[in-house]
């Protein structure tokens, strides 16, 4: 046996797995990478902004009568007079350990904070990009299948109104009428007085905690106060969806591989649904997620109008006082948001797209 | 942007022909009071650290006082609370109060003198924002346990110097005389924070009403104090609820959901009051808004130029245009409803007396600067100067900008005119009387940033030494005389243009009564509310 041939005999066994774990690893490295670094920019930036912002955070806390000596003990106490590369060094050891201080506004833990407001958001916003998603996909099809018709205008329509009316404005004709006049829906709030805090609290989210109680009155209560806001930032989420959906439909309802279909006598359900839109999902996935990560970073306006505790209003309110751990807090939950949902969305290019496996 | 939201506010609200008469009207139940309420403020409740106004309704209702203000009759001025009565010493310095007996807090341990002077103590020692209310009476950290001390069953406070007893007692109706129970407290003290870190978040009182919960920005939820020693509160529970949007707290409250909304816009209140089963109550608030010229200008500081600028300020206009039911016309540095308040208001809008006024005082081609913070009402207000002043042949320059940058240029005497607004810090009329009409040392260097006349390089005139003597005089009534000359004179010499006072509205359903949000000397109350 030659030194050639022994050669060629060990290969088999050393290069697959080499070979294997490669991509893989290479793959990890480059996701782990990413994220670290897309985190270490989000809180540079975010510091950074906090600190050149014309707010002075111990004047939000103290007060604008306070007395010099308040007002130098808070100073202290934030550790504002050390230079900003350690204030940021601090910054960051505390995130690495979860710990993103106490809320300057509330004195509490902002970790405690965020837990409270992102149930509120999560829930609404899962609900929200469902009814995008149900409503959305089937009327973007439709409207690309029918391009032109009745269908297709209507479909124009619908986006159109749900890209250019001012949300807090169709919230609050909403309100007025399926709360105020018909009395169908509850009103602002997550529930009703009556229902507050009577299930534990387990997940945050009410739906969900209600079910799990079993209490069958609060789940009413709670699904007749989110429907209306939830509906508000579907139907904004479906404007987009229905859009891009009818677009990439088209798209692929042009391609060769169609006509051949057609003309090879498949039924059009079949063309539409077997090979146009097997093909667009994997852009869909991307179009939902970011749909999804936009309604998880809190709609503000929706949130106002329907007093609804989530964790846009809860960084607006934190902003606009100069609270900087409880808007770093939650940037960075904003952020993680992004990274996993990118995550999330890459996986299920994985199963869909065979060409990325 | 806001702009536009009430303009599609309005226009929704517009469409509100009849709410009622569609759908079944929700009611609460007769034990409860719901409120819908702006209550992101709230920072912290330890008395001896909250500030703010949502935080301050919170402390009225949970902690009981050495002295009770009756939110039926906040005329009459503080009474007995906690204490029963109170005794000074010949010097003027020493009082001593007897406590009342079988007071308990909502822990069940007994409220005794000593609890009394840990608290007071303990805002002394903490030393947060609001202390300075307490400090002033000569308490130091290192001097609190000798100065407020517990003789016997009494609680004995002896001052650095002699004052009017009613501004001792005045200021022990604030937030900061709030009385926590000490063991409780202590229980829960970590690090040597006398309990700060949990009273921020929790609560030791002995008022009518129990913290159940408060969760910042949703939620304050209080359950009646069966125990209170006037007699259990009607409301058995109260809600307060944040709501942000103004249209929203309107729509709860016409379809019965809530019984008091507090933060309606004047479009709001309008309309609300065509809804069946609403109504309005006003209430005077301590805010005032004011505009101050700079001494330091020459032509500023002329007595005509300053007279001529209260004519300048077209009063009734404003009031009756886009200060619609938020401000009335005040022209004096106590706010209506205060001890010594006056009501005089004799400056009317008047273009041709301020040009004589300037012309007299030789004042030509005269170009200012007015400093105003991003605020709409205050800027609408700089705007109707500016125009009035341009008929007076005064350029106005109007610099808008944040509360920060706008603050600390008026902080270093750096403004030509300062157009903004004051709140009071405690009900004595020495809150105000002690920054507008006080500064002894009118140098850039004495630094006294704190009071307004400094602010404004103002020497006052000998009302400084006016102002000592009123904060005391022991007799009420002379110690009222004393404050209503001071202002008489202050509305014709001063540099403060007072325009307006602060109005509250709350528009309520109309089975509620007795609602007070505690004019402008204190916070609101629940108590006394009957459905």
């Amino acid at each position: 046996m030659s030194l050639n041939e022994q050669h060629t005999q060990r290969r088999p066994i050393r290069v697959p797995l080499a070979e294997k774990l490669w991509p893989f690893l290479r793959a990890s490295v480059n996701v782990f990478g990413s994220v670290i670094v897309t985190i270490f920019g989000l809180l540079l930036i975010t510091f950074i902004i906090g600190r050149v912002m014309p707010i002075d955070p111990v004047l939000s806390i103290v007060g604008e009568q306070a007395s010099q000596s308040s007002y130098d003990a808070a100073y202290l106490e934030l550790g504002l007079d050390k230079p900003l590369l350690v204030q940021f060094f601090y910054y960051l050891w505390d995130v690495i350990h979860l710990d993103f201080g106490t809320s300057l506004l509330n004195a509490r833990p902002v970790t405690e904070d965020i837990a409270r407001v992102f149930p509120a958001t999560l829930e609404l916003a899962t609900i929200g990009i469902f009814m995008g998603m149900i409503f959305g996909i089937p009327l973007g099809v439709l409207a690309a299948v029918r391009k032109g018709s009745w269908i297709d205008q209507i479909a124009r329509v619908v986006a159109l109104v749900g890209y250019s009316m001012p949300i807090f404005w169709l919230g609050l004709m909403g309100l007025f009428l399926f709360y105020g006049v018909l009395g169908w829906v509850g009103g602002p709030g997550r529930v009703g007085i009556f229902y507050v805090d009577i299930v534990p609290s387990v997940t945050g989210m009410i739906l969900i905690d209600a079910m799990l109680a079993g209490n069958w009155d609060v789940f009413k209560n709670a699904f007749s106060h989110i429907i209306l806001p939830a509906s508000l930032l579907g139907y904004y989420s479906l404007a987009y969806i229905s859009r891009m959906t009818r677009s990439f439909m088209l798209e692929q309802l042009s391609a060769e591989y169609i006509t051949t279909a057609r003309v090879k006598g498949m039924s059009e359900w079949d063309v539409v649904w077997k090979h146009a839109f097997k093909n667009i999902r994997v852009q869909l996935i991307t179009v939902i997620a970011l749909s999804y990560a936009g309604l998880l970073e809190g709609s503000v306006l929706t949130e106002i109008i329907f007093s609804w505790p989530g964790i846009g209003s809860y960084i607006t309110t934190a902003l606009l006082s100069a609270d900087m751990n409880a808007v770093l807090g939650g940037t960075v939950v904003v952020g993680l948001i992004f990274i996993l949902l990118n995550i999330f969305s890459d996986l299920l290019y994985k199963v869909f797209d065979p060409r990325a496996k | 942007m806001k702009l536009m939201n009430r303009l599609l506010t309005s226009a929704a609200v517009g469409l509100a022909v009849s709410v009622s008469s569609f759908a079944a009207l929700a009611q609460t139940p007769d034990n409860m009071l719901v409120i819908a309420h702006r209550i992101d403020d709230v920072t912290t409740i330890d008395p001896a650290e909250s500030f703010e106004f949502a935080g301050a309704d919170i402390s009225r209702n949970v902690y009981g006082r050495l002295v009770f203000l009756d939110p039926n009759d906040l005329d009459a001025g503080y009474k007995p609370g906690l204490a029963t009565s109170w005794d000074v010493s010949e010097d003027g310095k020493t009082i001593t109060f007897t406590m009342r007996e079988g007071v308990k807090f909502h822990s069940g341990n007994p409220v005794r003198a000593e609890d009394a002077a840990f608290s007071l103590q303990r805002a002394v020692i903490l030393n947060k924002t609001p202390a300075f209310i307490l400090n002033q009476f000569g308490f130091t950290a290192e001097n609190a346990a000798e100065m407020i001390r517990v003789e016997g069953d009494k609680l004995v406070i002896t001052t650095d110097k002699k004052y009017a007893t009613s501004f001792l007692l005045n200021c022990l109706t604030a937030t900061i005389g709030g009385i926590v129970d000490k063991e409780t407290v202590m229980a829960n003290a970590v690090d040597g924070d006398m309990g700060n870190n949990w009273l921020k978040t929790n609560t030791a009182g002995s008022g009518p009403y129990i913290l159940n919960s408060w969760k910042p920005n949703e939620s304050v939820t209080l359950t009646s104090n069966p125990d209170y020693y006037r007699g259990a509160p009607e409301m058995e529970r109260v809600i307060v609820r944040h709501v942000l949007e103004s249209a929203s707290q309107r729509l709860l409250l016409e379809r019965g959901d809530i019984d008091i909304a507090r933060n309606l816009n004047p479009e709001d209140i309008a309309g609300a009051l065509t809804a069946d089963g609403v109504k309005v109550s006003d209430e005077l608030k301590g805010r005032l808004m004011y505009m101050s010229l700079n001494q330091k200008h020459p032509e500023l500081a002329k007595p005509e130029v300053r007279q001529a600028f209260k004519y300048l300020i077209d009063y009734a206009g404003m009031r009756d245009s886009f200060l619609n039911g938020q401000y009335t016309i005040h022209q004096n540095f106590l706010p209506a409803t205060y001890l010594g308040a006056s009501t005089e208001n004799p400056f009317t809008y008047n273009v041709e007396k301020a040009k004589e006024l300037l012309a007299s005082a030789g004042v030509e081609n005269l170009e200012i600067e007015v400093g105003v913070r991003e605020a709409q009402e205050r800027i609408e207000i700089g705007q109707s100067f500016q125009n009035a002043a341009a008929q007076a042949g005064i350029k106005v320059n109007i610099t808008v900008g944040t509360a920060k940058q706008i603050l600390s240029r008026y902080r270093a005497r750096e403004l030509d005119v300062y157009l903004g607004a004051w709140g009071p810090d405690y009900p004595d009329p020495q809150t105000n009387a002690g920054t507008f009409a006080y500064n002894p040392d009118n140098s850039d260097e004495a630094n006294a940033t704190g009071l307004l006349a400094w602010r404004n390089s103002w020497d006052t005139g000998g009302l400084t030494e006016k102002t000592a003597a009123a904060v005391q005089e022991t007799d009420r009534d002379t110690r009222i005389k004393m404050y209503q000359e001071i202002q008489s004179e202050f509305r014709e010499t001063s540099p403060f243009v007072v325009m307006f006072q602060q109005i509250e509205q709350s528009a309520l359903r109309d089975n509620v009564e007795n609602w007070s949000t505690g004019q402008a000397i204190t916070a609101a109350a629940y108590w006394q509310v009957t459905k």
